[in-house]
């Protein structure tokens, strides 16, 4: 057992460096130097990535890898974090929660003193049972299940799958964009149900109007007419669509046949609408969702960090690249805040950078434009303005 | 007026179901197995009209002939490679379970041509909606057509059953199969055929079902299919107008239930439907006329 988990390891670390040397020539040189042995005291910071870069979910954790990158490249260029370097080797997991768990142990060898990672929900659960017995810094930046961070050392920058819901009920009375609002979910759906609930205990509170409360089942997804028309019925002028966008691109087929056209409003599901093999995007045309980052916005921030991408990738950042791009910039923040050293056991970085989580407040890429920072509370949530884009000519534009 | 859009909802959705009941009613009642993977020939004729029209760029009635021969050959090696072996095996399970199988074995092979990600199929409807009332009442063309298909498909499954020859060797077969061979009748044949129009029948549902809801997915055939066979059952399985009655019907009342009493609970009413029509009678709404049964 153990000479296979050598051989895993072995197999995994000479992967993983040829990924690094075709990925970012330079940094190449330097990490395979340091799988071997552990953490030597060198004046680095060594943040673990953990996240899918092959497999289904693949766009997701390479363009996590790569924003992470770039935003490592950039504080090192600037003389990095109190005067220490960041250093990032990033394991693949291919959406897979054992082998997410087998990616942690190896960056466990190489001498990791945090985690970013991991990318997707069940994976990130997996890992945080690790990290929490080794007491270790973790924060995704984009897991999104409630479990992802019910450990204390556990952070995250995207907003939990049910904080969804109240965001949106926010931001669509804050910016008045309905007067009576229907909802379409998947009751058999724990991410639908988990968004409608805290949506509409939201509307509730930001005084939207809900109408309709319609749902559909995974065995009954073919046929949205009478949700539609139950909804038309109620006069509603906005459908708040709570669900992935496979049901999303039959609803507005639909809705468009029956000659019904409300705003709708959707969450990080929908992104991928868009991306639907023959899809009719003009359908999509109007539809709003919340999601943290808009790759076209104007804002210096992201024209930089865009083109940038564009220039080493050649390839449109989505949002999994902004959120763990302000990972990094979090981790930076909480270690000024904390004053931590490389030198220092990865438990005492952990408790320190924790307690400075709490008291920091940082602006990124997924706050841009909303006037304000991002900021956590004991558990481990985010808490900042939720932004939102707009599908306009078949492409995300920002709101304002 | 709402109550009309219903029903048409209703009916349209119905018709979808009964046009793979069908398939699977024929192939029961001639073979007696429930074949599982019908609804994964659906999806893989939808697949092949997809690759054919928007893919390709070929007209729409070249992509149902393809996806026509391609189910055809599909469904007739599935029963030669899979089904016929073990036609002689001593419990029914085991054909049973292979035929659970084999609709697996479809969807992963779709998954890997092509990917989990959803298409969205162009329908082969060109057929304006038939607007009434002012509007206010919306017939779609896939509608329209698909219910035409299922009036001429159960028709000519009559006729060719009732009046050619391989229709009577198939009626045989399904009565006595052991008596029918003594008589000179090819009973590998005439399953073979049976299967072969089945396929073919469920490439048709599966253009029709993915013009009227255009998602396409590796699995997009097998809720429909397991809801068509409800439907078969509730009619009376074997029967073919009972196929037919039995798919209407069970899409109005899914429609119904979630429009009058509840979204959450349409599937418990559709279901909860069928239990009643079972114990009140247990062959289905005309699973007794066996002079229908094919």
């Amino acid at each position: 057992m153990k000479k296979l988990n050598k051989l895993v390891s072995v197999a995994v670390a000479s992967a993983m460096v040829m990924a690094m040397m075709t990925g970012c020539g330079s940094d190449g040189n330097k990490s395979s130097g340091g799988t071997s042995d552990g953490n030597n005291g060198a004046a680095t910071f060594k943040i673990g990535g953990i996240g899918p870069t092959t497999g289904g979910a693949a766009l997701y954790g390479t363009n996590v890898q790569n924003a992470a990158q770039i935003a490592i490249d950039e504080i090192n260029a600037a003389g990095g974090v109190n005067g220490y370097m960041l250093e990032l080797n990033f394991q693949d997991d291919e959406h897979d929660a054992e082998k997410s768990v087998n990616a942690y142990n190896v960056l466990k060898d190489w001498g990791a003193q945090m985690i970013v990672g991991a990318v997707t929900s069940s994976p990130c659960i997996a890992v945080s049972e690790k990290t929490k017995e080794d007491n270790m810094f973790q924060i995704t930046p984009s897991g999104s299940a409630v479990e992802c961070v019910q450990y204390d050392n556990c952070f995250r920058i995207c907003f939990s799958d049910p904080n969804q819901g109240e965001a949106s009920a926010k931001y669509i009375s804050e910016n008045n964009l309905a007067e009576k609002v229907a909802i379409i979910y998947d009751s058999s759906d724990v991410y639908s149900s988990g968004i409608m609930e805290s949506f509409v205990s939201g509307a509730a509170s930001y005084n939207l109007n809900v109408v309709a409360t319609e749902a559909f089942t995974a065995d009954s997804k073919t046929d949205f007419s009478v949700q539609l028309q139950k909804a038309k019925d109620a006069g509603a002028d906005m459908v708040f669509l709570p669900i992935y966008y496979q049901e999303s691109s039959l609803i507005l087929t639909q809705a468009n046949a029956m000659g019904y056209a409300p705003t709708f409003f959707s969450c990080d599901g929908m992104d991928g609408i868009l991306g639907v093999d023959n899809f009719d995007t003009k359908l999509a045309e109007g539809v709003m969702l919340l999601t943290p980052f808009a790759a076209d916005a104007q804002d210096d921030l992201t024209v930089k960090f865009v083109s940038q991408y564009k220039e080493r990738h050649n390839d449109t950042p989505n949002q999994f690249a902004a959120d763990a791009y302000d990972a990094i910039y979090v981790i930076k923040a909480a270690i000024e805040k904390s004053g931590v050293t490389p030198d220092m056991s990865v438990s005492d970085i952990c408790d320190k950078m924790k307690a400075a989580m709490l008291e920091i407040n940082v602006e990124g890429l997924t706050t841009v434009g909303t006037g304000a920072g991002m900021s956590w509370n004991a558990d481990g949530e985010v808490n900042k303005e939720p932004k939102a884009v707009k599908i306009v000519d078949g492409a995300y534009a920002g709101m304002d | 007026m709402s109550f009309l859009t219903y029903l048409i909802n209703g009916i349209s959705l119905g018709s979808v179901y009964a046009l793979i009941a069908l398939g699977y009613t024929m192939v029961y009642g001639i073979a007696k197995m429930l074949n599982f993977a019908h609804g994964d020939v659906i999806m893989i004729g939808a697949f092949t009209t997809y690759t054919i029209c928007s893919t390709m760029g070929l007209p729409p009635i070249v992509g149902v002939l393809v996806a026509v021969v391609v189910c055809t050959v599909l469904g007739m090696a599935i029963e030669k490679i899979a089904y016929k072996p073990l036609r002689k095996a001593s419990s029914s399970l085991a054909v049973l379970i292979t035929a659970i199988g084999i609709s697996y074995l479809l969807q992963n092979i779709a998954l890997i041509i092509f990917g989990a990600n959803s298409k969205s199929f162009t329908s082969i409807v060109s057929m304006e909606p038939i607007r009434l009332a002012d509007g206010q009442i919306n017939i779609t063309g896939e509608t329209v057509v698909t219910i035409l298909s299922c009036i001429v498909i159960m028709i000519g499954l009559m006729l060719f059953i009732n009046k050619t020859k391989a229709g009577q060797a198939m009626l045989a077969v399904s009565e006595d199969k052991g008596a029918a061979q003594l008589m000179g009748i090819n009973v590998n044949g005439t399953i073979a055929l049976t299967f072969a129009i089945g396929s073919a029948l469920a490439a048709i549902a599966g253009v029709l079902l993915c013009s009227a809801y255009p998602s396409l997915t590796p699995y997009t055939g097998s809720m429909p299919g397991i809801k068509a066979f409800v439907a078969a059952v509730f009619g009376g399985i074997g029967s073919i107008p009972g196929a037919f009655i039995g798919g209407i019907l069970l899409g109005i009342i899914e429609i119904f239930g979630k429009a009058y009493i509840s979204s959450q609970m349409a599937d418990a009413i559709v279901f909860g439907v069928l239990i009643v029509v079972l114990l009140v009678k247990p062959t289905g709404l005309l699973g007794k006329n066996i002079q229908e049964k094919v």
